[in-house]
């Protein structure tokens, strides 16, 4: 049971997350926005009100799954999404993976998984 | 000669530079904590919860869950606001700081077991997200050269 809610932590996290960056890489020019116009944006924009819904759904497997897993498990486990999100951030979002942020991202990915262990 | 504008322009980047740190560490430290509130709140309910959704309701009227819940929406608003200034593939790293926290806070709020292995991989963890943290925030082609 608890591999299924995994599976729906990491897949709707994934979803959610590249749907965000996705529409906010245009939002960037005068810094960051605030709240409110954040709140404004997910009202406005389907792909970013889709995102929340992913995230809803996320959040409510990983309820389920902290439930019946250690936090210390659930938390590293849940982030296999990190891999699977940088891979496809590279390949969908077109983001530049420069020598430091690979290794970065190798080092920490190494870690979620001694975490996890 | 410089106008105002432009002899401002520093100053305004310094600004934006300090508003991007200030959520990163806010969005790196909000999740772990909210994390402790709802693995709290939901370790009293029955374990029945993993497989009868409905008993999420329940859940929802904990007080710890709701604390836990409302960190997790201004989590999630800060975290989209940051994403308009940063990749994806920097977020993820950075933040991932999170986890340590997380391992940390696990081991001494709910005294779970946290093994050598753990730690090591905490370590891990810090130096990769430090190693990405020391890299440019955005995408050269698509942020900067536009």
């Amino acid at each position: 049971m608890r591999w299924i809610w995994l599976a729906l932590v990491v897949v709707s996290a994934v979803a959610g997350d590249l749907l965000q960056s996705r529409e906010m890489k245009t939002e960037g020019g005068s810094g960051a926005p605030g709240m409110a116009r954040v709140l404004r944006l997910i009202a406005s924009r389907w792909p970013l009100g889709l995102s929340i819904l992913c995230m809803a759904v996320s959040f409510f497997a990983f309820l389920a799954l902290v439930r019946i897993e250690p936090l210390s498990f659930a938390v590293p486990a849940s982030a296999a999404s990190f891999a699977l999100e940088t891979l496809l951030a590279k390949l969908l979002l077109g983001e530049r993976l420069a020598v430091r942020r690979t290794a970065g991202a190798i080092l920490v990915c190494g870690g979620i998984v001694l975490v996890a262990h | 000669m410089p106008t105002i504008a432009t002899r401002n322009q520093p100053n305004l980047v310094l600004a934006g530079r300090r508003a991007a740190w200030r959520l990163i560490v806010l969005v790196t430290l909000l999740k772990p904590v909210s994390n402790v509130f709802l693995a709290w709140g939901m370790k009293e309910l029955p374990q029945s919860l993993a497989v009868n959704p409905l008993l999420f309701v329940r859940a929802m009227v904990d007080p710890m869950v709701i604390v836990g819940v409302l960190m997790q929406i201004v989590w999630l608003l800060m975290r989209i606001s940051l994403l308009s200034v940063a990749d994806l593939s920097y977020v993820l790293p950075v933040t991932a700081s999170g986890y340590v926290i997380s391992t940390l806070l696990g081991r001494v709020i709910l005294h779970e077991q946290v093994s050598e292995w753990r730690w090591i991989g905490a370590v891990l963890i810090s130096l990769g997200a430090a190693l990405v943290a020391s890299s440019p925030r955005n995408t050269p082609a698509t942020k900067e050269s536009r």
